[in-house]
């Protein structure tokens, strides 16, 4: 069992409050990430709950009981650092086995619980090896081995993929997702990253300054965002937003189109641009057009578009994909 | 042209160096020199070769005031009050660096401000308060004291060599389950041999070559090799080849472990300035 609730947690360092009012419930064996622009207040809740940062006010439970005030140590939680943070002085087979050890096993069942974690992670032959001896991924590896031995009731993970190159980001983002699927545990995992956060999670949590501004799966948040903020956070690459007159014809303050809802046109449509850049992927064009009286739009077109800087384009949004903000940036239903 | 501008600079460095070494070493040397003189010799200053060697001077210091006691004293005394000035000071420095409160800097320029009063300032209470609790002349008495006297220093190196350890990685010891004591037996103190070597070294060094405290409250049973130079100025008269084979006996042993370990002093004596 392993669920999680904040109940109204507040988290102020002096006068200036981090997370001013918070309340998530995360369920057991789910995978939430909280994500966020940096300095968004995700890696201080996530501290939170770990019991590495002390609440300002409010409660923290772990399975219905009150952890608030309880020591990181007693909460049975396992944390993956973005630092990795290995035990530098310990073999690798020390290291995974150093929970194990601190909840006072014998030698014989910590061995074996050590082994079984290596195994599973490819680590069998770095058993003996010293972190410095190892490459990023490996070494991130040892840190989840070092989390799933001791069979915590919820996995923490602190951007835990930042410091690696992009093609073994994917691959661990894969890994930590299969890890899921087979211990099913409750994971909460923070990232900057929209993108891992949209492939990973069954529910995200989209922070700004330190309120939630949504909780909801990835494609809830994807098609109805709450407001304006989460309409651009989520989504590669962001929403197009339009003020002014413009929106005014929908009756609301701005108006959000995403760049994969357009269709694209050399001959007519709604709104007339000229392309400035235009990068061809082969799978996907993106075109970045200047609409005239709108400013810069993003757009993407399936597929290989034969458009190249200073061709004219029409743009014509999807109606049913048009997204409709008021003037406190809160989502307005279509009429 | 620029090769041979950079040997001349070399070679003057080099004699240079040898220069200010030989006039720090200089003392020394007459000291060894002087010790095995005879007293005939040792009195003539215009004379600093002698005619003679003699190791007369060194089994006479041994059999009129036995080496090896004092010796000893030393090494529990200096080596104990490290041993006590690490117990204290692990923990405090650990949470200046890793806990520290608004008022943690001020804690630790109090602490080390108490280095400028002049240790006579305090002797009289010190005296008298050893005298009550029977710790006059007694080994317990001064590794207390020499500890008092270093811990400053101590918490002061241990705390540099401290925050060069990422706090990451003893929050991962807090989630793994490790209570405090166990996040410092297992994972900071492991992690900070190298400093924490140092620290004990330079301090062995301090309370080895500690005279005033040593001095004042030893007579016979706790008294050191600092004691055991002093009984042979004065009183007597001076027999200046006797004290000197008395000193070089005293200087002796931590010269050695100097010279063992110069690495981990070097790095000590810089504060954990130099990464």
């Amino acid at each position: 069992m392993g669920s999680i609730q904040l109940q109204h947690v507040n988290k102020s360092f002096g006068a200036h409050a981090v997370i001013p009012d918070a309340s998530l419930e995360i369920k057991d064996g789910e995978f939430v990430v909280f994500v966020g622009p940096s300095g968004c207040g995700k890696s201080t809740l996530l501290r939170l709950i770990a019991g590495l940062e002390d609440t300002t006010s409010g409660q923290i439970l772990l399975d219905g009981q009150d952890m608030t005030a309880a020591a990181p140590a007693k909460r049975q939680l396992a944390m993956v650092f973005q630092s990795y943070a290995l035990y530098p002085h310990m073999t690798v087979a020390q290291n995974i086995g150093f929970p194990l050890k601190m909840a006072g096993m014998d030698k014989a069942t910590i061995d074996a619980k050590v082994r079984e974690a290596a195994s599973v992670l490819n680590l069998t032959s770095y058993l003996d090896r010293r972190p410095r001896n190892l490459s990023g991924g490996q070494r991130q590896r040892v840190a989840i081995g070092r989390a799933i031995v001791r069979e915590p009731k919820a996995f923490l993970f602190d951007e835990p993929l930042s410091n690696l190159d992009a093609a073994l980001r994917v691959n661990m983002r894969l890994e930590i997702s299969e890890l899921h699927q087979q211990l099913k545990t409750t994971m909460v995992y923070v990232t900057h990253d929209q993108v891992e956060a949209m492939t990973m999670a069954d529910r995200i949590v989209v922070l700004n300054a330190g309120n939630v501004e949504q909780f909801g799966t990835p494609m809830e948040l994807y098609r109805t965002p709450a407001n304006r903020f989460v309409a651009g956070f989520i989504g590669s690459p962001k929403m197009n937003f339009v003020d002014g007159a413009e929106a005014q014809k929908y009756g609301v303050a701005s108006i959000g189109v995403r760049p994969e809802h357009f269709a694209v046109s050399t001959t007519s449509g709604t709104w007339k641009g000229t392309v400035g850049v235009a990068e061809h992927l082969g799978s996907d064009t993106f075109l970045h057009v200047n609409v005239d009286g709108l400013g810069l739009m993003t757009v993407r077109a399936e597929g290989e578009k034969q458009l190249h800087h200073g061709d004219v384009v029409w743009l014509t949004p999807d109606p049913s994909r048009i997204y409709r903000f008021d003037k406190d940036g809160r989502s307005v239903k279509a009429n | 042209m620029a090769r041979a501008a950079s040997t001349q600079r070399k070679v003057t460095v080099t004699i240079v160096a040898w220069v200010v070494a030989l006039i720090i070493f200089f003392p020394i040397l007459w000291t060894i020199l002087t010790s095995f003189k005879s007293e005939g010799d040792a009195i003539q200053i215009g004379k600093f070769f002698q005619t003679a060697w003699s190791i007369e001077s060194y089994f006479e210091v041994q059999s009129r005031s036995d080496y090896f006691r004092h010796f000893a004293n030393s090494v529990i005394i200096s080596v104990g009050s490290t041993i006590l000035a690490l117990l204290f000071s692990i923990p405090a420095a650990w949470s200046m660096a890793f806990a520290p409160t608004s008022r943690t800097r001020d804690i630790m320029m109090w602490m080390l401000s108490t280095k400028m009063m002049p240790a006579v300032g305090v002797l009289v209470p010190i005296y008298l308060i050893f005298k009550t609790l029977g710790l006059l002349d007694n080994a317990w008495g001064l590794m207390i004291v020499l500890m008092l006297m270093n811990l400053p220093i101590v918490v002061w190196m241990l705390y540099t060599y401290f925050k060069e350890i990422p706090v990451d990685i003893l929050e991962a010891a807090r989630m793994d389950g490790a209570t405090l004591g166990k996040e410092l037996v297992y994972v900071l103190v492991p992690m900070a041999v190298p400093g924490i070597a140092s620290t004990l070294l330079l301090n062995i060094i301090l309370a080895w070559n500690e005279a005033f405290w040593t001095l004042n409250l030893t007579a016979a049973n706790a008294a050191p090799l600092t004691a055991f130079i002093a009984s042979y100025s004065s009183p007597e008269g001076l027999f200046w080849a006797k004290l000197s084979a008395a000193s070089t006996l005293a200087i002796a042993p931590i010269l050695v472990l100097g010279w063992i370990s110069q690495k981990q002093l070097v790095r000590g004596l810089t504060f954990g300035a130099v990464k």
